[in-house]
């Protein structure tokens, strides 16, 4: 039975079940998603991320709250990612206990999801749960992703605007120097300006960024500067600015272009990923069965390496017709 | 098609302030590879069924240990079936005195577990709560 009518009719329960379907990529979870793309497109997608411990959960809260007591809020979906165990494949999802204070609003919808292994920050199937959500109405999809630390930037994939989050006493300049995170940055906070050492940090942030714009921004020849905002989810401070300065991003994508550049390059990697996929199962699919393993057992085996393991399965087959 | 997962939320309604019973029961059904999602202390019923709902889940785990089970469960109960989360499993931790059991079991609780049930017992009962073919099924 097809879930696109109850989800475009606003039917949260549809909804949650089309979620689910999407998570486990079931066939006709996909097809449902298919005949929803046409209605996607509306949402602002924004992605929160920063290190473990640096608050996103409760500034979302916070942000949340702050976005829907204004008159021309829409409705707000929230994707938060949580990581799954490596060992028994199950996962702890609790970015829910800090965000209490948006139970009850009926304009908002969250959803939680185990990154299932997946090493980039975010799910393998979260762009399909935000494209739901999107289609659904939801005017804001914010983008939760696990923890991350230098390398898990994904998220600049999945979002339009991309908030990095940082917080006192948690590292010193040269990890802010680093490559990573902070070039991906479309807005960067130091939450938990309650705390000391909140101001040492964003003096330290602010010198690094004095050094010149990330490489990202360069490549585009962006007009944007990301800017320093402090915040703190536990007194509110800073939580209305941070609110407006996401609006004017959403605003200043939108008429400088980038928000077509942006959708390109998400489309780019999300139908590069998917192709690079399925050719890879069509192809194993019409080769006999122990091939695939044969060529792990070389490279076990110290026969060949991984690089020479794939041209030769990829010739093999091409000699076999 | 990806392994479809049992998911299951652990949710503490009611005043009482000691969730360490319901952090060890999710840390188990963790462990056993189920996707728990933990909602913290004092979750009114509405919050819990909202959270059911978002998440579809298949079991709703509730620690309670103030004693107010018998207000509590009956309206979360309610809730579920008003907005159509009728397969919802209801699962019941805490101190519960065993002449409340079969009210409990009438008003549809799957399962009721003392102080002294192993954490294996409580798997064993989630895992087993959900068929198979249930949780392949995608619920469509």
């Amino acid at each position: 039975m097809s879930l696109v009518p109850p989800v475009l009719a606003g039917d949260r329960l549809a909804l949650a079940r089309l979620l689910t379907q999407l998570e486990n990529e079931t066939p006709e979870g996909l097809e449902d998603l298919s005949a929803l793309y046409g209605h996607t497109g509306q949402a602002h997608r924004v992605g929160i991320t920063g290190a473990p411990g640096t608050g996103k959960s409760a500034l979302v809260n916070r942000l949340v709250q702050e976005l829907r007591s204004r008159s021309d809020s829409p409705q707000i979906a929230i994707v938060a990612v949580d990581p799954s165990s490596p060992f028994s494949g199950g996962a702890i999802l609790g970015d829910r206990i800090r965000m209490r204070d948006l139970s009850g609003d009926p304009g908002v919808f969250i959803r939680s999801m185990a990154n299932r292994g997946a090493l980039g920050g975010l799910a393998r199937t979260s762009s399909n749960l935000v494209a739901a959500l999107d289609a659904a109405g939801f005017g804001i999809v914010f983008i939760e992703t696990v923890g991350s630390g230098q390398a898990e930037v994904d998220i600049a994939g999945a979002a339009h605007t991309v908030v990095v989050l940082d917080a006192p006493g948690m590292g010193d300049t040269i990890q802010a120097l680093k490559a990573g995170i902070l070039e991906i940055a479309d807005l960067i906070v130091v939450n938990k300006s309650d705390l000391p050492g909140a101001k040492t940090t964003l003096a330290a942030l602010r010198a690094t960024l004095e050094l010149g714009p990330a490489a990202r921004n360069k490549n585009r020849e962006s007009k944007w500067t990301p800017p320093l905002l402090l915040t703190s989810a536990t007194t509110g401070e800073g939580i209305p600015e941070l609110a407006s300065a996401i609006g004017e991003h959403r605003r200043f994508l939108e008429h400088s272009g980038e928000w077509l550049v942006r959708e390109r390059e998400r489309v780019d990697q999300e139908v590069g990923r998917l192709l690079r996929e399925r050719l890879a199962e069509r192809f194993l699919k019409t080769q006999p069965d122990g091939f695939y393993e044969e060529a792990l057992r070389k490279v076990v085996a110290r026969e060949a390496s991984p690089g020479a393991v794939v041209e030769q399965l990829i010739e093999s087959a091409v000699a076999a017709g | 098609m990806a392994q479809p997962k049992l998911r299951v939320l652990i949710a503490k309604p009611g005043l009482d302030g000691h969730d360490r019973g319901a952090k060890v029961i999710a840390r188990a059904l963790r462990d056993a590879g189920m996707e728990v999602i933990y909602t913290g202390l004092r979750q009114t019923p509405e919050m819990i069924a909202e959270a059911a709902l978002q998440e579809d889940v298949h079991i709703v785990g509730l620690s309670i240990l103030s004693g107010a089970h018998l207000t509590l469960v009956p309206r979360i109960m309610e809730l579920l079936k008003q907005q159509g989360q009728e397969r919802v499993r209801v699962m019941l931790g805490g101190i519960i005195p065993d002449e409340d059991r079969p009210k409990l079991e009438s008003l549809g609780v799957a399962g009721v577990f003392g102080p002294g049930t192993s954490t294996g017992a409580i798997v064993e009962a989630f895992s087993r709560a959900v068929e198979p073919q249930e949780l392949r099924a995608a619920e469509g």
